[in-house]
């Protein structure tokens, strides 16, 4: 027996039945697409057309299409590859951790979440991949496959590597946790459905029957992949924070940096997921299922997340002085102070400071305010990336060899394309797949509805 | 919401039995024969007595004991604040499943004012013997034993003051981060029983405010309590991550407390309503932030070990090269690793009292090997180890610090029995 206590917000309103469960989430897929679906569809995928051009630029002429240098050998790229990498945290938080510490908010964003993280770690994936300048021979150099080389072989020691494996291990645990918990979705719109679209959802829902044994053989399953994804997502972006921390480079070298990027990385997915979540609810008519209490809960995760960030920074900066290393301190006052100044306060007012606003309930109960917070916060993200790996390089030990860095068109291009295929992915997701999960959503309805008759 | 016909008694009292009170007073008094046998034979043991170490200050057996209070102040005040952060976090998450464990979780505070005496006494007898940094000469430019990168920190101990006088900021600290945790330990408390009286849905909110700034604060004053108390004693060392690691380590010290606490008191037959449900859930707790802890360290010992910079590996350096320290590394990670990854693992280990009464016990005794492995050789160098006196001395904390606790649960009621979510924890089922 379930009991709710009367402190708590309920988390489906509309005093919704089973059937509307199923009606509401279903109608989106059945239905034709709509005009704002089409055009937002189509403006994605003239974003992945026109970053296709950088891509195909970069791919023939070389990785001297972009702005690195000598001094600043990683910058743009692998900005961009930990951000996205970090904004795949949240699907997999929500789903694995909080399902873990039985958050049963959790159940309506739990979907389109995990189907955010499967693409932006494709899109993150396709960075390093670039990067290595002739990616159809990179088999060799990422995986310690044997060959005919001689003494080419991958080397263990190295966190990239590790990254490698971290990451494709995250990415198919991810899949199949996502795709097994579509199967009684599908399942649902395949019994709705008729002609070559029954036969579609039917290949898709791999003969679900629901029967007991099906449900008994699921959950085990389910909890499976939950106690596997756990220790995966949090491995992810430690192994990411590794490949700079176990650097010598000054701002890159610090002990803090795995729970920091975790703690990082969520508070971008949850900035990723409120600004997918808040147009999706508009689009399809949602509101009753992702309520304003979802929203505030999430800008609570980012308050969160957001200050232990903050910490973070702030404990860097002060070992930085405390620790009496000459470069070290230099590394944090030219964060701060040196040419990349605006970079840094850039990343300092969107992390630190503009989260501390959700404290106010007026303006984390707000949908505008929270839109646009969400934005800040993934700029502000971005910049994060960009301050640790860009600032700590561009003034090396030697200093006739500080250099800046200048993006180029292929840069910014390659970015775009990935933000034309993460759409492009996102919208084809939220038409042809229920976004809710609808059999969750159901399991809560009686204890966690607000009835409209009483 | 529903109400169930539960005859759970909702006003129970705990009580602190003549018997439990002897076993303390009989463990208070084998530690302190213990503490004194160590402290004769190390006075008569002449154990490298007159002999200078490397900073050159003769070693004299009363320096071990001195260590061994602030390891033991330390470790204490941090099972202590524990409490009152998990409690806090109860409200904050709206967790429903630990409210009839709150004041257990809360009683914990009570130690905080008597630790913060102890820290307080202890810091000014013993600092020159505990802390490196507070002697004078090390700030004197013209001194032989000037040093510079003590001198670059300094103000971090001694500011406004001039350094190498008075630590005036670093006291501070101290008696701001007490006086605050005792604060808000008071506060919460004061606002629990009251809703006992009054009840209504106003005071979990109220909590759940008080709450918030509670975590606020701790969250930064626990950082930086670790770097003034602990950090600072090998004071050419330095790592981001300590904040957290000391976190990590009085994290799961505390939770392992609570649980043992718990499980007394079920055994005593109070907390009726708590089940093997939510025995379990706190089995989990132990069993995650184990992990945590084991993440904790693993990321700062790989981090320093892989970069290999000397102003950062002799920390490690001077543990595993020791013959007096290496031993209790491998001690530390079996008993707050190895152990309970291995035998919390399964469902029924979290469920059943005897298994994690024993893995609960060697976690707090393992987590006391990690303060001692971060205080000992910063103080003593080569001159410290585990014996009589550590043993007497954990002996002789833990007794009084289960006296307080359990004298203090028995002056209050033992359930919060108008909390909204109380309903909710009798159906509390996983």
């Amino acid at each position: 027996m379930q009991v709710t206590s009367s402190v708590r917000d309920p988390l489906i309103t509309g005093g919704k039945t089973l059937k509307d469960v199923t009606h509401d989430i279903s109608r989106q897929v059945e239905g034709k697409p709509s005009m704002s679906w089409l055009l937002a569809f189509l403006v994605s995928v003239g974003a992945l057309a026109l970053g296709f051009i950088a891509l195909a630029a970069t791919l023939w002429e070389g990785i001297g299409m972009w702005g690195l240098n000598k001094t600043v050998g990683w910058a743009w790229d692998i900005t961009n590859f930990v951000w996205w990498v970090g904004i795949g945290h949240a699907g997999t938080l929500i789903s694995a951790v909080l399902l873990l510490f039985r958050q049963k908010w959790r159940m309506a964003i739990n979907r389109a979440a995990e189907a955010m993280t499967i693409f932006a770690v494709i899109c993150a994936a396709i960075f390093p991949i670039i990067h290595m300048g002739r990616p159809w021979l990179g088999a060799y150099w990422a995986l310690p496959l044997p060959n005919t080389f001689g003494s080419l072989w991958v080397n263990f020691n190295s966190p990239l590597l590790w990254d490698v494996f971290a990451i494709s291990t995250y990415f198919s645990v991810s899949l199949v946790f996502w795709y097994v918990s579509l199967v009684p979705d599908f399942a649902t719109i395949r019994d709705r459905a008729t002609g070559i679209r029954k036969s579609i959802y039917g290949a898709l829902a791999l003969g679900w029957d629901g029967a007991a044994r099906t449900w008994s053989r699921f959950e085990s399953v389910a909890l499976i992949l939950a106690g596997l994804a756990t220790p995966l997502v949090l491995s992810v972006h430690t192994i990411v924070s590794f490949d700079f921390a176990t650097s010598v480079i000054p701002g890159w070298h610090t002990t803090i940096f795995p729970p920091y990027f975790v703690a990082g990385a969520i508070f971008s997915g949850f900035a990723m997921v409120l600004t997918l979540m808040i147009v999706t609810r508009k689009v399809f008519h949602l509101e009753d299922y992702i309520t304003i209490g979802h929203i505030e809960l999430m800008n609570i995760v980012i308050i969160i997340t957001g200050s232990i960030v903050g910490i973070a920074y702030i404990t860097e900066f002060f070992m930085a002085w405390y620790s009496g290393v000459a470069a070290e301190q230099y590394a944090f006052v030219n964060r701060a102070f040196g040419p990349y100044f605006w970079a840094y306060w850039t990343m300092m007012t969107c992390n630190v400071i503009s989260p501390q606003l959700f404290w106010f309930k007026k303006i984390r109960t707000s949908i505008v305010a929270t839109f646009i917070l969400s934005l800040v916060v993934n700029i502000g993200m971005w910049f994060e990336r960009f301050v640790i790996i860009v600032t700590s390089l561009h003034r090396d030990f030697l200093p006739s060899s500080w250099a800046m860095f200048y993006p180029t068109w292929a840069d910014v291009g390659v970015y775009l394309f990935t933000f034309g295929l993460f759409f492009t992915l996102f919208f084809l997701f939220a038409k042809f797949f229920p976004v809710i999960n609808m059999f969750e959503v159901k399991s809560i309805l009686k204890s966690s509805s607000k009835k409209v008759n009483n | 919401m529903a109400h169930s016909n539960t005859n759970y008694n909702l006003d129970q009292k705990y009580e602190f039995s003549a018997g439990l009170k002897k076993s303390i007073f009989i463990v208070l008094g084998i530690g302190a024969v213990i503490l004194i046998a160590g402290i004769i034979a190390a006075m008569f043991g002449g154990h490298d007595q007159g002999h200078g170490d490397e900073a050159g200050h003769a070693f004299h057996w009363y320096h071990r004991l001195y260590a061994n209070i602030w390891i033991n102040n330390v470790y204490f005040t941090g099972i202590a604040v524990i409490g009152v952060f998990f409690f806090a976090i109860q409200y904050a998450a709206q967790a429903g499943w630990s409210t009839p464990l709150l004041r257990v979780f809360l009683a914990f505070g009570n130690w905080l004012p008597i630790a913060a005496v102890l820290m307080l006494v202890s810091f000014f007898l013993f600092n020159h013997d505990l802390f490196h940094w507070t002697h004078s000469y090390l700030f004197d430019k013209t001194g032989p034993e000037y040093d510079p990168i003590i001198d670059g920190k300094g103000s971090y101990f001694y500011w406004p003051m001039e350094k190498g006088t008075f630590p005036l900021f670093f006291i501070v600290r101290m008696v701001a981060f007490f006086g605050f945790w005792v604060f808000f330990f008071n506060k919460l408390k004061t606002l629990s029983f009251e809703q006992d009286i009054q009840g209504g849905n106003e005071y979990f909110y109220r909590m759940r405010k008080w709450s918030a700034l509670f975590l606020i604060f701790f969250a930064v004053s626990s950082s930086i309590a670790a770097w003034d108390w602990v950090l600072s004693i090998d004071t050419h060392w330095f790592s981001t991550m300590f904040g957290w690691y000391v976190f990590a380590s009085w994290f799961v010290a505390g939770l392992s407390a609570i649980t043992l606490v718990t499980l007394y008191l079920k055994g005593q037959g109070y907390l009726e309503m708590v089940n093997e449900n939510h025995i379990h859930d706190l089995g989990k707790f132990v069993f995650a932030f184990s992990i945590f802890w084991t993440y904790i360290w693993f990321s700062q010992f790989l981090l320093i070990y892989y970069a290999h910079i000397p102003e950062e590996t002799f920390y490690f350096v001077e543990r595993l090269q020791s013959d007096v320290y290496s031993p209790y590394i491998f001690v530390n990670l079996g008993l707050n690793f190895v152990l309970p990854f291995l035998v919390l693992m399964t469902r029924d280990a979290k469920r059943l009292g005897v298994f994690l009464k024993l893995v609960c016990s060697l976690i707090i005794l393992g987590h006391w090997f990690d303060f001692f492995l971060m205080v000992q050789p910063g103080t003593l160098g080569q001159n410290g180890g585990f014996g009589l006196m550590e043993i007497g001395m954990l002996l002789v904390y833990a007794s009084a610090f289960a006296f307080v606790l359990m004298s203090n649960l028995a002056k209050g009621n033992l359930i919060a029995k108008n909390h909204p979510m109380l309903e909710e924890s009798y159906h509390h089922h996983i």
